[in-house]
């Protein structure tokens, strides 16, 4: 009888420690994860306590720095070939191969359609030219980014930024992060891009090699990083950069009121991509 | 115990040494590869995981199927399931080192695979996985190989064990539901992100590990002159036709919610492997092939005259296995990326690299299985 009620005693004083303990446990796993990784990259935990709005826009209230990019369609329809170049810039900037067949293809920011670009965004009767209007799409470099929750590594990370970066010599090539995007802005080295001709030319850089930017090896990840070893000298990004004077694009941490950024963002209607994934996307865009 | 493997009849060698040429075959191969990189694959930028990923996870699965023995014989005692629970821990073994391989296999730069290890990551669930797998690979090994010592040398095995065997049960429905959260915590991939994939996962898993057992069994008792036993057949396939009731049952779920609500992220990846999507059809037959021949061979089961018929009994087995096998370890992650986030169509098709790597990997799976099942047969008929 005695031996029984103990051992009745001990079984519910362990589920109550057990019951009490295990939703605190689970969320200081959560954040402590968090924590984790933003203490080794320095970079603050993604928009903690934003889950309560739960869409898909940034807090209000954040004060975290967030560099972030508004792209202005009607601007980039406005000016024939300005999209083309910012692509060619960026992909000359960061020495992204050709290889010239969309199964091995690696791009860091690309010029696609509104129906592709925005889906869920549907229009029983759509704008005329609606779906000729060029869209950049890139990594949006998003405050809550599900790749980076799903990096085994930590070889992508958000740095003291917001940008979610890469770090190439870390990246073990499982692709669980292109699964996890929901944007398909992530491209993989199906092969070697270093690979030379006998005659010692590149085969898939067609216009040579940017010294200033290191290129990759095969068997890593790789996409659009927001350019901050542009940032860290001054320059912009290499796509804004060559948008020029036009203000098709504008770059600046958006949780600054004082920026130029947030200034265009609380003076137009922007939407983000795919907003519902809850992932607060870092790129808006004004059609 | 292990030079038991050692001595056979030609039988015997001929299969042991047919395994090794198909896993020399494949690891050249898979030499080409390292080489030249995962391009060698037919995996792109859209379908960015394919038949290494798709089999690793259906492996999983047959890994976890091995506690449908375990748990009957040491927990409710069924006595019946005496001589077969070993072959069903060693299976899990087999298994689970061909997942491992099968993830090697996938990696785009495998020599930093202790990356893992020296960056450990607990939010992501690759990092669980790891720690499942190789946690219920070590469990099992234990387990079944001082069970078996002690089984050959005539005595009890010791009391330490026990909480060992216990805490595997739990631990084969962790391994499956771990690989679940691989999928289902993925925001922009519809197909995936249902929370009754890890409920799937280990219905198919607990009737597709104990059919391939069962289909096991069968040969092992024409060439092993080993017989699990009339009544421990019986039982497997009572337990084979319920799992596969429920994993049934949860696909129909799937197709109810998906076009009941008409919403189109939820319908698309349905649409493409059952019906095509864009044009685009390359899954629609083998998925037709695999539901119609998975509900036949469930309906099969459910009749005690065609279970109790050996040649029916495994008919029904190798149907149902087929099935799930196309089901999970070809469609369901295939179908994930399809369509990609831009709403584009991009198919996959395996390339003759990749299927003679994972053919390989196979190959060492039934070599390690053979060695563990050679060694536990040896020690069962000496009594």
């Amino acid at each position: 009888m005695d031996v029984k009620r103990r051992k009745f005693l001990k079984i519910a004083g362990l589920s109550a420690v057990a019951g009490i303990t295990a939703p605190t446990a689970f969320n200081s796993l959560l954040n402590g994860a968090a924590f984790a990784s933003s203490t080794e990259h320095g970079a603050p935990p993604a928009a903690e306590g934003s889950h309560a709005t739960g869409h898909g826009g940034h807090e209000e209230e954040s004060n975290l720095f967030q560099y972030g990019m508004v792209i202005d369609i009607k601007k980039f329809a406005e000016h024939q070939g300005l999209a083309e170049k910012c692509v060619t810039a960026c992909h000359s900037e960061h020495n992204v191969p050709d290889f010239g067949n969309p199964k091995d293809e690696i791009k860091w920011i690309w010029v696609d359609d509104y129906e592709h670009g925005f889906t869920g965004y549907s229009q029983n009767k759509s704008m005329t030219g609606l779906n000729d209007l060029p869209v950049l799409l890139t990594c949006n470099h998003c405050a809550n980014p599900p790749c980076v929750r799903a990096c085994p590594t930590k070889a992508t990370f958000k740095n003291d930024h917001g940008v979610v970066v890469m770090d190439f010599h870390r990246c073990i090539g499982c692709r669980f992060c292109m699964a996890a995007c929901p944007y398909g802005a992530r491209s993989f080295n199906w092969r070697n891009p270093r690979e030379k001709y006998a005659n010692g030319n590149y085969k898939f850089y067609k216009n040579g090699i940017n010294p200033n930017y290191p290129t990759r090896m095969r068997g890593v990840v790789e996409k659009c990083n927001f350019c901050p070893e542009r940032l860290a000298v001054g320059k912009l990004p290499a796509c804004v950069e060559a948008t020029g004077n036009t203000k098709a694009m504008v770059f600046g941490n958006i949780n600054d009121p004082k920026s130029e950024i947030a200034q265009v963002l609380s003076a137009n209607f922007t939407i983000q991509r795919n907003p519902a994934a809850g992932t607060k996307p870092s790129v808006f865009y004004i059609i | 115990m292990l030079e038991k493997a050692l001595v056979g009849n030609n039988k015997y060698w001929a299969w042991i040494f047919f395994l090794l040429g198909v896993i020399s075959i494949g690891g050249l191969f898979y030499l080409y590869q390292f080489n030249y990189g995962l391009g060698a694959t037919g995996m792109s930028r859209d379908v960015s995981w394919g038949i290494y990923i798709a089999q690793f996870t259906f492996m999983v699965g047959v890994a976890a199927g091995g506690v449908m023995l375990v748990l009957p014989y040491y927990i409710h005692d069924f006595k019946e399931f005496g001589k077969i629970t070993i072959l069903g821990e060693f299976m899990a073994i087999a298994a689970v080192a061909m997942c491992i391989m099968f993830i090697t296999a996938d990696l785009g730069q495998p020599m930093r695979i202790m990356n893992v290890l020296l960056h450990p990551t607990p939010n992501s669930m690759l990092f669980w996985d790891m720690i499942v797998l190789n946690g219920y690979l070590f469990l099992n090994a234990i387990c079944g190989w001082v069970i078996l010592n002690a089984h050959n040398k005539g005595v009890h095995y010791p009391q330490w064990v026990k909480p060992l065997i216990y805490l595997s049960i739990p631990w084969a429905f962790s391994i499956h539901t771990v690989t679940a959260f691989l999928y289902c915590g993925l925001p922009g991939r519809h197909f995936w992100l249902t929370a009754i994939l890890a409920p799937r996962f280990l219905a198919s898993a607990f009737a597709a590990g104990p059919a391939l057992l069962v289909l096991i069994s069968m040969i092992l008792k024409r060439v092993a002159d080993f017989d699990a036993g009339e009544k421990a057949f019986q039982k497997l396939g009572t337990i084979i036709t319920y799992a596969a009731l429920a994993n049934f049952f949860f696909l129909g779920l799937e197709f109810f919610v998906a076009y009941y609500s008409r919403i189109p992220g939820h319908m698309h990846t349905l649409d493409y492997l059952f019906w095509g999507l864009e044009g685009h059809d390359n899954l629609v037959l083998p998925m037709r092939f695999s539901l119609t021949i998975g509900l036949i061979a469930t309906t099969m089961l459910l009749f005690p005259q065609i279970k109790k018929k050996e040649g029916t009994f495994a008919l029904a087995c190798g149907m149902l296995f087929l099935s799930l096998w196309i089901d999970k370890g070809v469609g369901m992650v295939l179908g994930g990326f399809v369509p990609n986030p831009l709403d584009r169509v991009t198919e996959y098709i395996p390339t003759v690299i990749e299927i003679g790597i994972s053919m390989a990997v196979w190959a060492t799976g039934a070599l390690i299985l053979t060695i563990l099942y050679k060694i536990a047969i040896t020690v069962e008929n000496k009594k």
